[in-house]
């Protein structure tokens, strides 16, 4: 197996994928935050103040934990769990969004702005605001509005705006589409905190910088416990973003299998599922040439996910580019299947997952048997806890036990 | 690098010098294509004509148009609900094309013509008497083989330049247009406002100091004196929102065309 480059091209290609589809207006904003980005990384001063904000305001490095009693019900592998979701805010995003926003203010920045899925991102987004003190507003579709209320309110408690996005199928891509409006007129003042490794160049490129941490940490965690890398690295993809921080440190050791897991949805027709792998094929949309869900005209499908997080029609450039290389493989979780993963972790270890991270957790258990004397590493991208009501309504024989 | 020594669309090439004799700026209108629906298209881009529109920007309806602002967002919502696809977009140009010499391009975002296909799409849009493309989000760092195909296929790539484009970006957007230049003459999405920004005179300068083609002006221009005031310093006007609010409006109305027809005279100061 060849190994991949891992950086762009000058114009931010992976291969064929990612680019600059964005019109002309957003071009030199590009340029300006490519440069500031490539000087910052430079930039000891900026490094060191990300690095403490990073371990004395989010609280890495995380742990990395063994799964024992999910393990022994299971039967085969030795599984792992990077606790990404013990970060300040309960996901990675918190990583890439104090990234961007020191890089913001780099810039001379003033207002911030965010789109949300799930609301993590905009919660991270909307935590790393107050914390820098800049005005920050939230896109947001309706329906996951609707869903994930928690977090709607979280933003609101920490001082954001949350604007509810009403157009399309009123969820992520939708609430992008918005943030792209908002940045092109506003762009003087305005910095677009983007969540995902998607979007223009350098986005992609970017934000897997921030997130790199995430399998940084894990790779040294792994030798330095067991002694050796895992076989298996395991991590949801809607963007793609926990699932780039992870992969990078181990794209090289071409032993380590990296997977990739989308949202399966209901099925895989189209319109029922974010599989983008399964039933998509490549084109643009927002910004980044990948792979898309569409129809046989180039509109762009609906998507489904239980997951809010999981809900967007296109995956991250670099993601395409390790799928046809074969680097990197990509599978599909269902909604159910997620469910019941997030249930069986909760039961054995005492951790109830993102929905988001409950796919991978899915994948995991369902490869775990057959692989004995193997490890598995899962990253465990967020926590539960605004997922409850979802769990509710899917478990009603918990909420109501006497019901039945 | 793509030359643009090649030869302009002649339509769009005419459009533009009658109009300077005239001593008016060419009035360029963009219609969704399908909006109401894909039967009346033809009739409405006709009806635009005979009210003064001397080029047609025929919009190709799109799911996610991230350039755009509500009211062409409704269009396009529109124009997609009632079945537009790609293929219908270039028989209604056909259609137009037999009925009139006004020059057209197509005015879209980059997937649903890269789903098509760019070689066929080039192909069937010259065909169907399509004179050029402008690619809402097509940067001219991306364009190198689209506007290759498109030079094979005799078409016009018009670009896109910004208030935000610096001097070495308006030096590729030069480069890389035929027929002429479009200046987007603020921030922001498509949508009608009620002053012309400042600065665009400054803008349309500079670039006619790097370009021969004719410069056109739009996003936010939506009357006589927008129309007017650009016309001093711009070979062309751009009016977009403003005819699909018209649409949107009356789009049931049996005297729609009629209403389009004035709208532009009105435009145009030749109410």
């Amino acid at each position: 197996m060849k190994s991949t480059p891992q950086m762009p091209d000058s114009k931010g290609h992976f291969g064929p994928y990612g680019g600059r589809f964005v019109p002309e207006t957003l071009m030199a904003p590009l340029e300006e935050i490519e440069r500031s980005f490539t000087e910052a990384r430079e930039d000891a001063a900026f490094q060191a103040e990300l690095k403490d904000l990073l371990e004395n305001y989010a609280g890495r490095p995380t742990p990395l934990y063994e799964a024992k009693r999910l393990s022994a019900e299971l039967g085969g592998a030795r599984i792992f769990i990077k606790r990404e979701d013990l970060l300040h805010t309960g996901a990675h995003k918190i990583n890439n969004c104090l990234g961007q926003i020191l890089l913001a203010r780099r810039m001379g920045k003033k207002r911030i702005i965010a789109e949300t899925g799930a609301g993590q991102h905009g919660v991270a987004t909307a935590t790393v605001c107050a914390l820098f003190g800049l005005e920050c507003v939230v896109y947001m579709g309706a329906e996951d509005m609707r869903r994930q209320r928690l977090n709607v309110f979280r933003m609101r408690l920490l001082g954001a705006k949350v604007v509810s996005v009403d157009s399309g199928s009123r969820t992520l891509k939708d609430a992008v589409s918005e943030a792209m409006r908002d940045w092109v007129t506003n762009v003087g003042t305005t910095h677009y905190l983007l969540g995902s490794a998607l979007g223009a160049h350098p986005y992609p490129m970017m934000v897997r910088e921030f997130h790199r941490c995430t399998g940084d940490e894990a790779r040294r965690q792994m030798l330095s416990r067991v002694g050796r890398l895992p076989d298996t690295v395991i991590a949801c993809v809607g963007g793609g973003s926990n699932a780039i921080g992870i992969f990078t440190a181990f794209v090289p050791d071409e032993e380590v299998r990296l997977v990739g897991v989308e949202a399966g949805g209901r099925s895989l027709q189209l319109g029922e599922h974010a599989a983008r792998f399964e039933g998509g094929s490549p084109g643009v949309l927002q910004g980044a040439y990948s792979y898309l869900l569409q129809d046989d005209d180039g509109q762009v499908s609906l998507t489904h996910s239980v997951s809010a997080g999981l809900d967007y029609a296109l995956v991250g450039p670099e993601h395409a580019w390790l799928h046809d290389q074969g680097r990197a493989e990509y599978v599909s979780a269902s909604d159910r299947e997620a469910l019941e993963a997030a249930r069986t972790l909760a039961r054995t270890e005492g951790i109830i997952p993102a929905l988001e991270s409950s796919h991978a957790v899915a994948e995991a258990l369902k490869r775990a048997p057959a692989a004995k004397d193997q490890i598995i590493l899962v990253n465990l991208s967020g926590r539960g806890d605004k997922d409850t009501d979802i769990y509710r309504e899917n478990f009603p024989e918990l909420d109501n036990p006497d019901a039945k | 690098m793509p030359s643009n020594e090649c030869t302009s669309s002649e339509r769009i090439a005419r459009c533009f010098e009658k109009s300077r004799q005239e001593g008016r700026p060419a009035l360029v209108v963009y219609l969704t294509a399908g909006d109401p629906s894909p039967d009346r298209t033809v009739e409405l881009a006709l009806a635009l004509e005979r009210g003064g529109a001397n080029l047609l920007e025929l919009g190709v309806p799109f799911s996610d148009p991230i350039a755009d602002g509500p009211v062409i967002q409704r269009a396009s919502d529109r124009a997609l609900k009632a079945g537009t696809t790609v293929a219908r977009v270039l028989d209604i140009a056909r259609e137009i094309r037999a009925r009139s010499e006004m020059p057209i391009i197509l005015f879209s975002y980059m997937n649903p013509l890269m789903r098509y296909g760019l070689e066929r799409l080039c192909a069937d849009a010259k065909a169907a008497g399509v004179d050029g493309c402008l690619f809402t989000d097509l940067s001219v760092e991306e364009a190198d083989d689209t506007v290759e195909v498109m030079r094979k296929s005799g078409l016009d790539t018009v670009f896109l330049a910004a208030p935000t484009s610096t001097e070495r970006r308006l030096e590729l957007v030069a480069q890389h247009s035929t027929g002429f230049v479009y200046v987007v003459s603020r921030t922001g999405v498509t949508g009608e406002r009620d002053s012309v920004a400042g600065g665009v005179d400054q803008l349309v300068g500079d670039l006619k100091r790097l370009t021969s083609l004719p410069v056109a002006v739009g996003f936010g221009i939506s009357k006589r004196e927008h129309v007017a005031a650009i016309g001093q310093y711009a070979d062309g006007v751009v009016v977009g929102s403003a005819v699909m609010r018209v649409i949107e409006e009356h789009g049931s109305a049996l005297d729609l065309e009629a209403r389009l027809e004035s709208f532009c005279k009105e435009l145009t100061g030749r109410a």
